[in-house]
């Protein structure tokens, strides 16, 4: 299991859902619904901690892969996270990702928070950050339109690049924290 | 160290001209900010403020730069809270641009992007917008694709 307390927060982003909270809940969980909201991406999760947790491809091929952190139905869920289906991003180290989620007055609060456990240039980050927004708005859609976004997934300038260097230098290997 | 800043995007199914629409139009504005509601001609140069349903003023500032169904830059002061008021202006810029999609699957969709930074040193106002701006633009989001919030308060 992950050393939790070694992963700092780097990206949070917080959408309000008008939808019941079990009903957001299960959004994250079911491949039905990730399918919609997150770039065709098909959900594998045991619902355990500890145990295995994917998302697959349209394809089948594993897009990200990891380990389920924290398993508390239907308020928190946390995951370790590595990209497996992207060129060399598998070989940097896993972040963690989680789900809040909290009513708020007639609202459901989600808040999703991506931790790393090395120092992270911002250029790699900027791919959590613009990949976030598109699959929370969407999932936002989904949830109370029953219609997703489904937008373009497009990798910001310089991340390709970023992650290149990076598997290349290693700099987690010499992280001092 | 960089100043804080905060920075949400959001994506919305609808277009640049009614997401323009819906922050600049007083009665719009009004659905989805819990009452509150901005007084402005909307022109660079031009006032504008954030007024609360009892007349009382929330914000005060000025309309810097304004492009319709584009872009939106407002200097902009709290003035109901000495705490944050003390920390003096700030700088809101709004950018709407039409996301990329798979035709596919229909998903036409608006992407705005919100930013907030002080001019100078603090970190009250960054922290309390923070907490504000998802909840205002998840309820704007909502107002456009169903027409209505997600939430009153």
């Amino acid at each position: 299991m992950a050393d939790v307390s070694k992963f700092k927060p780097k990206t949070v982003y917080v959408t309000y859902i008008d939808a019941p909270l079990e009903k957001v809940w299960r959004a994250l969980i079911d491949p039905q619904f990730t399918r919609q909201y997150f770039f065709g991406f098909a959900i594998e999760i045991e619902p355990r901690s500890g145990g295995a947790f994917r998302l697959l491809a349209p394809d089948g091929g594993t897009h990200v892969s990891g380990e389920v952190v924290e398993w508390s139905p239907p308020h928190r869920l946390c995951v370790t996270w590595r990209v497996a289906g992207m060129k060399d991003f598998g070989e940097l180290p896993e972040c963690l990702v989680s789900y809040d989620i909290a009513q708020a007055g007639g609202s459901v609060q989600v808040t999703m928070t991506e931790s790393h456990s090395w120092d992270v240039p911002d250029a790699i980050l900027r791919g959590g950050q613009s990949g976030w927004p598109k699959i929370l708005s969407s999932l936002k859609s989904v949830l109370e339109t029953g219609k997703a976004l489904s937008i373009e997934t497009g990798m910001p300038a310089g991340f390709v690049d970023a992650v290149k260097k990076a598997v290349v230098e290693k700099p987690w290997l010499r992280s001092s924290s | 160290m960089s100043k804080p800043k905060f920075v949400y995007v959001t994506y919305i199914r609808t277009t640049p001209e009614k997401l323009w629409a819906a922050l600049t139009d007083p009665q719009t504005i009004r659905k989805y900010w819990f009452g509150i509601t901005a007084q402005s001609d909307w022109q660079p140069g031009s006032p504008w403020s954030l007024k609360f349903e009892d007349g009382r003023t929330a914000d005060s500032g000025e309309i810097l730069e304004a492009v319709p169904g584009k872009r939106l830059v407002i200097r902009w002061r709290n003035e109901f809270k000495p705490e944050l008021k003390a920390e003096g202006w700030s700088r809101c810029t709004m950018e709407i641009e039409m996301a990329e999609y798979y035709p596919d699957f229909g998903g036409k969709a608006a992407k705005l992007t919100i930013s907030h930074e002080l001019e100078g040193e603090g970190t009250k106002l960054v922290e309390a917008v923070s907490g504000g701006w998802p909840k205002i633009l998840s309820n704007l989001k909502s107002l456009l694709e169903t027409g209505d919030v997600a939430f009153e308060r």
